[in-house]
């Protein structure tokens, strides 16, 4: 076990550095730069414009910038915001929290209905649910979340009145409650996705365990439908659920940045865009490299479980 | 003994409709709706601009915001009073060329990665694999937008960022399947024939992995239209007064109250554009798949 930890630790290690390079790459060759918003003030001069890259270190070669970062990187230095001078790390660090709550929230309700609708799917295969459940996902996957948002803003917010159009809380008011309510929209939009990716894969892995001898048995030594579905069929068709959702989260953190746009919602993916509009390569970078992060602890976690849950898988 | 050389079977005569993948992808009715779906998109957004009577890029300020179904604006008008089913057809226009543009670009690319990395395995299979992995760790709408954001968007940039951002899941289809079939029999027959690695790998190998090949770059259309949306729609994407169906979304949102039908009707089009992709995508995994069994 100890073994196998340090030499997933050390991929993923391995990883991240090649997801930095590629990161860095893509913003420092691409023109325009940090410079370009100051190149836009009135009577800037060309010296101005060469003493600010200096200032900056921006007129070093590639290499030694990246190197530079790097290092910092490793001391726990992620840089500073170029627009507001913060350090990067708790920029990031309070837009985090809002975007853990919203893809928390949705991956709990989409795991929920997805595992009911793939089982009901799997009990009762090729009858009308099932059938309208395989053609009601194919659709969900394809509707562009973003404006399915849109959609659910123009329907409960703004002809019913039941729910705020966007943020994360009243001004003001900030209680649970508040907050719930902010939620409901934005998690459920976020969800449809995924309990349709969910609901496909839930159906396939009940339908495997279903036919196995073991099930079999179980029904044969007497034990009630309900037993015998959860306490053998869920309980195993689970097990490989576990790696899907780890699989998933670039998904699923990516949903929740399409879904944070169009919402007002102050996470990561918002956070994301402002940068982006402001050439902010520290922060942008440093949202990279926590989003890679995010998605390799993820994996780790979900193998990790599946090894805690499923005895006969041996790490090694 | 020459008279007696041996003689197979010819083979019955097919018609290319009669052969197995397709009878199965006719049999599947959703594929079959989704073709159909494909297929008028496709029409209305070549023929449609011919037959309306407004110009996409026509500006009429009396007919601001006009709702679906006046006059003979079918769809409505826009903010600036153009007629939003003439735009609505010419960014399908857009729209569509590059989600299959990028679809072109990403598969060739990703297929060419995959072969090489699954037919020589070892350290440049290591190597290419690791890539694809730290390339599939960050969110691609991430990658996508850094990339948008600074570099000047025009429609085939726009085309080879997306493509850029999509061939890994590609890559491992492929890989995964070139290795399995390396292994085989026929490949250790190429090779003793003298094959060079080119010819294996192209000759041999890349036919019989076609068919993931042609599921997955059917997948891939899909995916690149809704990115393509989703970039234009927050403004890095498709510059206006070029229509496309995400930057058409783009205002849409300010108008949400007063002109619903500016949001609703290019996300429609974009919805049946991607499902039909989807559907068709389905059937041929079913057609092509002969482990599948047709559901």
């Amino acid at each position: 076990m100890l073994r196998f930890l340090f030499g997933r630790l050390w991929q993923s290690l391995v990883l991240l550095v090649i997801v930095s390079v590629i990161g860095f790459a893509v913003l420092n060759l691409a023109p325009g730069g940090p410079l370009s918003q100051f190149a836009l003030t009135p009577g800037m001069t060309q010296a101005q414009l060469a003493r600010i890259a200096h200032q900056m270190g921006l007129d070093r070669p590639l290499p030694v910038q990246y190197w530079e970062w790097f290092t910092r990187l490793l001391q726990g230095d992620w840089g500073r915001s170029y627009r507001d001078n913060q350090p990067v790390l708790s920029v990031i660090w309070s837009h985090l929290m809002a975007t853990l709550l919203l893809m928390g929230t949705s991956t709990l309700i989409s795991v929920l209905i997805g595992t009911w609708v793939g089982v009901l799917g799997a009990l009762r295969r090729y009858s009308i649910f099932d059938y309208a459940a395989t053609v009601g996902a194919m659709v969900a996957l394809s509707i562009p979340t973003f404006w399915f948002g849109l959609i659910a803003i123009y329907l409960f917010s703004l002809r019913l009145g039941w729910l705020p159009a966007g943020n994360m809380y009243t001004i003001g008011d900030g209680s649970v409650l508040d907050y719930a309510v902010h939620l409901i929209m934005p998690s459920l939009v976020l969800a449809l996705v995924n309990v349709a990716v969910w609901s496909r894969y839930m159906r396939t892995a009940v339908l495997d365990v279903m036919n196995q001898d073991f099930v079999r048995t179980a029904r044969a030594k007497g034990l009630t439908r309900w037993a015998v579905l959860t306490r053998h069929i869920l309980r195993n068709a689970l097990v490989p659920m576990i790696t899907l959702l780890g699989l998933q989260l670039p998904t699923i953190l990516g949903g929740a940045l399409v879904t944070e746009t169009v919402f007002t919602w102050p996470g990561m993916g918002r956070l994301f865009l402002d940068s982006l509009g402001y050439s902010d390569y520290p922060v942008v970078m440093g949202l990279l490299m926590l989003s890679a992060i995010l998605v390799l602890v993820g994996n780790l976690m979900a193998d990790i479980a599946v090894a805690v849950i499923d005895p006969r898988i041996r790490l090694g | 003994m020459t008279d007696m050389a041996f003689k197979a079977d010819p083979a019955p005569t097919q018609r290319w409709w009669q052969r197995r993948a397709v009878r199965r992808f006719l049999r599947h009715r959703l594929a079959l709706f989704g073709l159909a779906i494909i297929v008028l998109l496709v029409l209305a957004c070549v023929v449609g601009p011919y037959l309306l009577p407004f110009d996409d890029l026509y500006i009429d300020l009396r007919a601001r915001f006009a709702p679906p179904l006046t006059g003979s604006h079918i769809f409505g008008t826009d903010p600036l009073g153009r007629d939003l089913a003439a735009r609505l057809f010419m960014a399908g226009r857009i729209s569509l060329l590059v989600g299959f543009a990028a679809m072109l670009i990403s598969t060739v690319f990703g297929s060419l990665i995959g072969i090489l990395a699954g037919y020589y395995g070892g350290k440049v299979g290591a190597v290419l694999m690791r890539f694809v992995d730290a390339m599939l760790s960050f969110p691609s709408i991430f990658l996508l937008l850094a990339l948008a954001a600074f570099i000047k968007p025009s429609p085939i940039m726009i085309t080879v960022i997306i493509a850029a951002t999509s061939w890994m899941e590609i890559t491992r289809i492929v890989e995964a399947e070139i290795k399995s079939l390396r292994e085989r029999d026929f490949i250790m027959a190429a090779r003793t024939l003298g094959l060079s690695n080119g010819q294996i790998m192209f000759r041999e190998l890349l036919p019989n992995a076609m068919g993931p090949i042609i599921v997955a770059a059917t997948l891939t259309v899909a995916r690149a239209i809704l990115l393509e949306a989703y970039v234009s729609f927050l403004g890095y994407g498709i510059q206006p007064p070029l229509p496309s169906w995400g930057n058409m979304l783009n205002g849409a949102q300010q108008y949400l109250d007063s002109a619903p039908w500016l949001a609703i009707v290019p996300g429609v089009a974009i919805t049946l554009a991607v499902t039909g992709f989807n559907f068709v995508g389905d059937g041929l995994r079913d057609a092509l798949d002969a482990r599948s069994d047709i559901a």
